[in-house]
């Protein structure tokens, strides 16, 4: 690295981190420039973390005002409605995280991300989306690659005691520790478009799995966590489709919700049992974020993008799905499927 | 999840917290978030600057400050309703007795350190309250259920003990970079800077017959008027040079090692003027005898970088001018504390200058530091995933408390024992849960199984018994010791000048010349006045102990034994504890931290029967636990480094 070493104040702040990671990777953080778009509780989880960690600087973007869902799960947000009214969510978490670390360059922006061009994402390292369609996502994602510079995109949704976290690196290289040496590595990554629209019967073994041991009700609920990227997947077309706002699917569109189910799930020639009707109902009743899940998630996305800046240790590709329910938080690999196993 | 169900147990609930530090900020934000109406929270520590880069309810102007209140107050800014009761205070208190701990539904630590855990998970027993116990290090953490006669206690299964090093490997043989800060730490700066009236192993050389010791003390007083720096040259020959030199003239230890090499001023400075040591006008502006700092008046300002001999000699004598120009007042009670700057220098330095004697690597401030404060790596992101599973691991204990016993497809599944690893996941877990075990029915905690306790009986003292086995290895701070009814030994506040001294006089005495002898086949009942716990010790006697393995002459079985870490022939050991600012805890705590072992298999029968497949497969090994699921893949799973690395591999390509 060039001569700009940490400063002493610095030095003191992150001592117990640079012991973890390094003071080269304490140097890059505190150069990145982090994008966050749509701001519930899991995403002020994230953001807590990545402003604790010492980025350069951290820009939001949320120009909902204050709902009584926010404040369940967000705890950037004062209760003190004299204090909140008349400010979007971005204002509010911008003033809390400031707070944190004063190191750290928080800012906000407003409008609809999606519309923004391409010139905009230049500024960024990292861009994390949450809160918004399936196609505001795939539009966002577009972007991040079309820049010469790589920009690392994550997509990250939590719903009752569930959790998913989606990766795209584009092309990257990193190092990791093997034993007692130092290894190069390369990932190559999907896009967000072409890593949802991976045939639902070639998702790893697990899933075929699942569809022999659904005869048994108790074993089936234990595979909840592999798949629940399909059950995200079923919600955010069933938005898609309804025109509807991210997370606005309440109990009266079950039906409905089953009925997208059933179709999606002839067209990818996979039986409808795989995808239990009563894990739906559950994320359809209850879209709220479970505060506990909200840390999890949070903290394994601040981590991930910790790992992505620094350029050390494995990233996950391409999602991390989590359920409460189980406890088992697991990496989905979506590029063994292509090998046809 | 926030289904009425839940809600309720929540509602209702009373909750302890021990530690508002790493794990308990993200916890108190986490258990308010979730609708904890009912908190109560303790911690004796108060917040320092290293804390702000993870203890998030903190911030700069309240350094110095309680951290319990700080962050109970920091918590109802965004939840202005609940009640979260601060208690700066320590944990093993006389407060915190069994009928503290009875008023409350859960017990949830957020510890780093080893005795206060144990002591916890002593009162949840006598309280019979359930504890949630948890700990992280840099990328790794680890969650766990602890219910009485359900579950395993925390003390079920061995703790790594404390790193121990041989006195002779500290004074004499040193081979790691450890050993010099030992030496540098618990000797040197301890001889020069700490309690005259300590023992000091500082002069020992293994194998020599005694020197004439009177003489050899002298040397590292100052006398009167002696000019500092000459001072600093004379100790700085006689610990490098003068001392390397005698231990060099013992043939034998040097038969099989590497001779060190003697390293005199002369040799390293060439007789430069002794200005040239260091400006210490950079250090008079400021009075403030906690910003001297040695580095600062040599120019050096960089901790990562790695200093030459000559450098970490420099500092040496730097530091030491230092700290009797500036800090004069202190010598003679002086502990090391990581905290201390100039401390840190002046054992950095001259541990690298004896690392260079003995041919091991130097090393910088920043990892000298780490090693000698036993600091612990930690980041924020590992304490917040901890938190989140601790929280649900509560609710679970909390639903369960309601007699919900029944399987419900949308409720939370039985308790778990939750482990996250970031570095090494298990195949594709990054968050994996594991049955919990039954309890250990030769835990000497949970199950009063006696102990037995081999001892030359005519020759041990009852303070050996009392010291030795009962405050250190039973980990009772409290203790009483009965023989029959005959009380040996007891503690308390409130015993008469009278008693505290027969007791005094009692303990030593030998074992058998008691007025009840304590013989073999005696039994002892031992008690702790706060932990409520009582174990019964039954006494061998026995002639012989082995001078290496059994350097204490006693052997106690029954007792969950820790793993032996002391490295090497062990005789008397030196550990590298201590002197570090978070209190008197005897560990390394980047060890007990977290601790993977993976014990004897005990399945929760209760639990497997209608939830699990019965595929769920016997352990194949020692080193594997199996996991909640028994999906035939990841049935056994590896929580060491082994497999981790070939699997992915695999994946990758």
């Amino acid at each position: 690295m060039d001569g700009d070493e940490l400063t002493e104040q610095e030095t003191a702040l992150y001592d117990r981190q640079i012991r973890v990671w390094g003071a080269d990777a304490q140097r890059r953080l505190s150069k990145a420039h982090i994008l966050v778009y749509g701001i519930k509780g899991t995403v002020a989880e994230f953001c807590k973390n990545i402003v604790l960690a010492g980025v350069g600087s951290l820009t939001l973007v949320d120009d909902r005002e204050v709902t009584e869902e926010a404040l369940s799960a967000n705890f950037l947000i004062p209760s003190d409605e004299n204090v909140y009214a008349g400010k979007t969510l971005a204002e509010l978490c911008c003033d809390s995280l400031k707070d944190f670390n004063p190191m750290v360059r928080v800012s906000v922006e407003k409008g609809d991300l999606s519309s923004f061009d391409v010139e905009f994402f230049s500024k960024f390292d990292v861009v994390v989306v949450c809160c918004c369609s399936l196609t505001t996502k795939k539009l966002i994602n577009e972007k991040c690659r079309k820049l010469p510079k790589r920009l690392a995109f994550y997509t990250v949704d939590c719903k009752d005691s569930c959790g998913e976290i989606f990766v795209d690196l584009q092309l990257h290289r990193y190092s990791k520790k093997k034993l007692e040496e130092t290894v190069e590595c390369e990932l190559k990554y999907s896009s967000f478009e072409e890593a949802i629209s991976v045939p639902w019967r070639t998702l790893p073994r697990k899933a075929s799995k699942v569809y022999f041991a659904m005869r048994d009700l108790l074993a089936f609920h234990e595979e909840l966590t592999e798949i629940i990227l399909m059950l995200v997947s079923v919600l955010e077309r069933f938005e898609e489709v309804e025109g509807r706002r991210p997370g606005e699917v309440s109990i009266e569109d079950l039906p409905g919700v089953l009925k997208l189910k059933k179709e999606l799930c002839e067209a990818q020639s996979l039986n409808e049992s795989h995808i239990p009707n009563g894990l739906l109902e559950r994320l359809v009743t209850n879209a709220r974020e479970f505060p506990p899940v909200c840390a999890i998630i949070g903290g394994i996305l601040g981590q991930e993008v910790i790992k992505a800046i620094s350029g050390k240790g494995d990233p996950l590709k391409n999602f991390f799905c989590f359920d409460a329910t189980d406890g088992k938080g697991i990496i989905e690999d979506i590029s063994s499927c292509n090998t046809g196993s | 999840m926030a289904s009425e169900n839940h809600f309720s147990a929540i509602k209702g609930a009373k909750v302890l917290m021990v530690g508002a530090g790493g794990i308990g900020c993200e916890l108190l934000k986490t258990l308010a978030l979730s609708g904890f109406q009912d908190i109560h929270i303790i911690d004796m520590d108060t917040i320092e600057v290293s804390n702000l880069n993870r203890q998030f309810l903190f911030r700069q102007s309240h350094v110095g400050q309680s951290k319990a209140k700080v962050a109970r107050d920091a918590v109802l800014k965004f939840r202005p309703h609940i009640s979260i009761t601060p208690y700066h205070a320590n944990v093993k208190g006389p407060d915190f007795d069994v009928d503290f701990f009875k008023q409350f539904n859960v017990v949830l630590n957020g510890l780093d350190n080893l005795d206060a855990r144990r002591h916890v998970n002593r009162l949840c027993l006598a309280a019979e309250v359930p504890l949630v116990e948890s700990g992280t290090t840099g990328f790794l953490g680890q969650v766990t259920v602890h219910i009485k006669g359900k579950t395993e206690c925390y003390e079920c299964q061995p703790k790594p003990a404390p790193k121990t090093y041989p006195v002779c490997t500290i004074t004499s043989t040193p081979s790691k970079f450890v050993h010099c800060i030992v030496w540098a730490k618990d000797l040197l700066f301890a001889k020069l800077f700490g309690d005259k009236n300590q023992e000091n192993d500082l002069n020992v050389r293994s194998g020599d017959a005694a020197s004439s010791s009177d003489h050899v003390e002298d040397v590292f007083e100052r006398k009167n008027d002696e000019d500092i720096e000459q001072y600093g040259r004379r100790i700085y020959d006689h610990v490098f040079g003068y001392n390397i030199g005698i231990a060099l003239s013992n043939e034998e230890t040097w038969k099989n090692r590497n001779r060190p090499k003697p390293i005199y001023y002369r040799d390293i400075f060439d007789n430069e003027p002794t200005q040239q040591n260091g400006n210490v006008d950079r250090n008079c502006a400021t009075n403030d005898p906690s910003s001297v700092s040695a580095m600062a008046s040599v120019g050096m300002k960089n901790p990562q970088d790695v200093w030459s001999l000559k450098e970490n000699s420099r500092i040496f004598l730097e530091a030491l001018k230092l700290f009797f120009m500036k800090r004069e007042k202190e010598i003679g009670n002086l502990t090391f504390d990581k905290d201390d700057q100039l401390a840190v220098e002046f054992v950095t330095a001259a541990a690298n200058i004896r690392a260079s004697s003995f041919g091991i690597a130097l090393h910088n401030l920043f990892e000298a530091k780490g090693i000698a404060g036993n600091i612990v790596h930690a980041v924020a992101t590992t304490n917040a995933i901890i938190a989140g599973l601790i929280v649900i691991e509560a609710i679970k204990v909390l639903k369960n408390d309601t007699k919900s016993y029944r399987f419900s497809p949308y409720c939370l599944k039985s308790l778990c024992r939750m482990t996250y690893c970031l570095e090494h996941p298990s195949k594709k877990m990054l968050l994996m849960p594991v049955e919990p075990f039954e309890p250990n029915k030769s835990c000497y905690v949970c199950s009063e199984t006696p102990l037995s306790l081999e001892i030359n009986t005519n020759r041990a003292k009852l303070r050996d018994i009392i010291e030795k086995v009962v405050k250190s290895k039973l980990g009772m701070s409290s203790p009483s010791i009965m023989h029959g009814t005959e009380i040996l030994y007891e503690t308390g506040d409130d015993l008469d000048e009278d008693l505290l001294a027969s007791y005094a006089a009692k303990a030593d005495k030998v074992l058998s010349e008691l007025n009840c002898p304590v013989v073999g086949g005696t039994m002892l009942t031992v008690n702790d006045l706060y932990q409520e716990l009582r174990c019964n010790i039954n006494i061998k006697h026995r002639e012989e102990f082995d001078e290496e393995k059994e350097p204490d002459g006693i052997v106690l079985s029954g007792w969950t034994q820790a793993p032996s870490s002391v490295e090497n022939n062990g005789t008397k050991s030196v550990d590298n504890a201590g002197s570090t600012s978070e209190g008197s805890t005897m560990e390394a705590e980047k060890n007990d931290e977290i601790e993977i072992v993976p014990g004897k298999k005990r399945k929760l029968s209760e639990v497997s029967e209608d939830v699990i497949p019965s595929n769920a497969e016997e352990t194949k090994g020692k080193e594997k636990l199996e996991v909640l699921n028994g999906d035939d893949d990841d049935d056994l799973v590896m929580l060491d480094d082994g497999d981790s690395g070939a699997d992915k591999k695999i994946r990758y390509q």
